[in-house]
């Protein structure tokens, strides 16, 4: 019997049934050939997140985001007119703008206008090339039409984003649709003391998304995080989800909440007693105010946690607890990719707030190494092609819809181009 | 050589050089190279006295701790990351890891 009621169809994965319920193939995760449709027809078309606007507090502030999977470099910046995008490539002989000491490192800052360490030449902070050394030299050389090329680049939420496309084909409303834009007015901004992680995935981007795409495998892969009469209690349990949604490419998945400060004391690490915190945060929630419809979708109650999963490669998450992370993966080849996931909590107003804070920082960070790991077990033997379908479970209905939404962007694409 | 935490708490001053420090890199690379004995040993001295450093802390404004206080709080820190060890895996690295990392480039402060 399952715990929590299914859809009429009898599963939530047959209750979407473009998914299909057959074995599936990860040729998508093991192919460079694909691994280069997958940059056509979804890093240069689709809205990608690049940051928040916290990371630009005034007028001049600027970071830099190298996108491999676009081919692309930006430099991001704040005007007075708001964020804006363009390419960090010096319209004079094609020399990276801003950058420091190593042009392969990211970097971020403060500026009243970009100067190329070539030759000198300057845009103001909207683009406009301002200064060309010795400019009587040149020929024909029109200022005004020699600003920085643009990016296109929009903010909801706070979330800075941005598209490769010529001309986007959604603005970044549509493209985000009601289930991730009913989240506007959860206080994102208020939540500014941020953890930050990062590392490089020897395994293509899409098989870490399944990996938090599913908590089916919380009870196993991570037992050892727990006392063991609680993770042998969670096994036998197993793992479902009260509620899952997918609309269009992005899908969400919630889960009931585990009140570990009711719990015996057995069930519980002695660490998470002393700080009154642990992977699901805090144990006393913070009060975030009202939540905007967005959150909790399916009111699961008791509610654990919101996964957001916005296509291609950015995923929310909400913790019932009163905090929130995000998780980036950006490919780098067919198998690698950059894995970043940041941890925002309300700034600490004491030192007990503050503790409890580092607490959910460091189990989260030894989850992620545990989730890291597999991956690449997963890719080596992928990648030996001897065995080429394989099942998943109801449970794993969002790592089904990842693929299944990454292949129909590839075809729509490629369709429209045939 | 001067005392580095409060005088309330001289008998954790062993363990200030070796883990009062104030980034998780350099934390996580301490539990790294130490010894599940050394961790045990400072984990033991510690937790007694987590609330009562706590409680010591509350006392003082949470966005101006003097040095010493900022030392106590990082020794915190530090006890929180030598728990996984000591509490879970028995060795200082999560079992199953391999050449896993996963880099903080950005943490609060204090």
């Amino acid at each position: 019997m399952p715990r929590f009621p299914k859809p009429p169809e009898g599963s939530w994965t047959e209750h979407y049934p473009e998914l299909g319920t057959q074995t599936v193939s990860y040729e998508d995760s093991i192919s460079p050939e694909y691994y280069e449709r997958e940059q056509a027809a979804i890093f240069k078309r689709a809205w990608l997140n690049v940051g928040r606007v916290e990371q630009l507090p005034r007028v001049g502030s600027y970071f830099t985001k190298d996108v491999k999977a676009a081919h692309a470099a930006i430099l991001v910046v704040r005007t007075k007119g708001g964020v804006r995008a363009f390419h960090n490539i010096c319209r004079h002989r094609g020399n990276k703008l801003a950058w420091s000491d190593d042009p392969k490192q990211d970097t971020a800052g403060f500026c009243r206008q970009f100067t190329c360490k070539y030759h000198g030449w300057r845009y103001d902070l909207d683009g406009a090339l301002t200064f060309v050394q010795q400019d009587g030299e040149f020929f024909n050389l029109d200022k005004d039409k020699t600003g920085l090329a643009p990016v296109h680049c929009d903010v909801w939420a706070g979330f800075i984003f941005v598209n490769f496309a010529r001309e986007p084909e959604q603005s970044l409303r549509d493209f985000l649709g009601p289930m991730v834009t009913n989240l506007e007015g959860y206080p994102f901004d208020r939540q500014t003391s941020r953890f930050g992680y990062s590392t490089t995935i020897n395994a293509n981007w899409k098989l870490y998304m399944d990996a938090f795409a599913e908590f089916y495998h919380a009870p196993v892969l991570h037992a050892k995080q727990s006392p063991e009469k609680y993770s042998s209690l969670a096994q036998q349990a197993g793992f479902e989800a009260p509620h899952y949604q997918i609309e269009g490419p992005h899908r969400l998945v919630s889960t009931s909440g585990v009140r570990f400060w009711e719990m015996d004391t057995e069930l519980v690490k002695p660490m998470e007693i002393l700080t009154r915190s642990g992977l699901f945060g805090p144990w006393d929630a913070s009060d975030l105010g009202e939540m905007p419809p967005g959150v909790n979708p399916g009111k699961c109650d008791p509610w654990g946690l919101d996964s957001f999963q916005l296509f291609p490669n950015f995923v929310i998450l909400i913790w019932s607890q009163g905090w929130y992370l995000t998780y980036h993966y950006w490919p780098t080849s067919y198998n690698t990719h950059v894995f970043e996931g940041n941890v925002y909590f309300l700034p600490a107003r004491n030192v007990r707030e503050r503790v409890a804070q580092e607490m959910a920082a460091v189990t989260f960070k030894e989850f992620g190494l545990q989730d890291a790991n597999t991956l690449e077990a997963t890719q080596m033997m992928l990648e030996t092609r001897y065995v080429d379908r394989f099942h998943l479970n109801d449970q794993e209905i969002l790592c089904r819809h990842l693929h299944v939404a990454v292949r129909d962007w590839v075809t729509a694409y490629e369709g429209s181009r045939a | 050589m001067s005392e580095r935490l409060p005088a309330e708490f001289a008998d954790l001053e062993a363990f200030a050089a070796t883990w009062s420090l104030p980034t998780e890199r350099q934390r996580y690379d301490q539990r790294l190279a130490s010894t599940i004995a050394d961790m045990e040993a400072f984990y033991d001295a510690v937790v007694p006295r987590a609330e009562e450093a706590m409680t010591y802390l509350e006392g003082l404004p949470f966005d101006a701790l003097p040095d010493d206080a900022a030392n106590l709080l990082h020794l915190l820190y530090s006890m929180i990351q030598v728990s996984f060890p000591v509490e879970v895996w028995h060795q200082p690295k999560v079992p199953d890891t391999g050449s896993s990392t996963l880099d903080t480039f950005i943490e609060p402060v204090p």
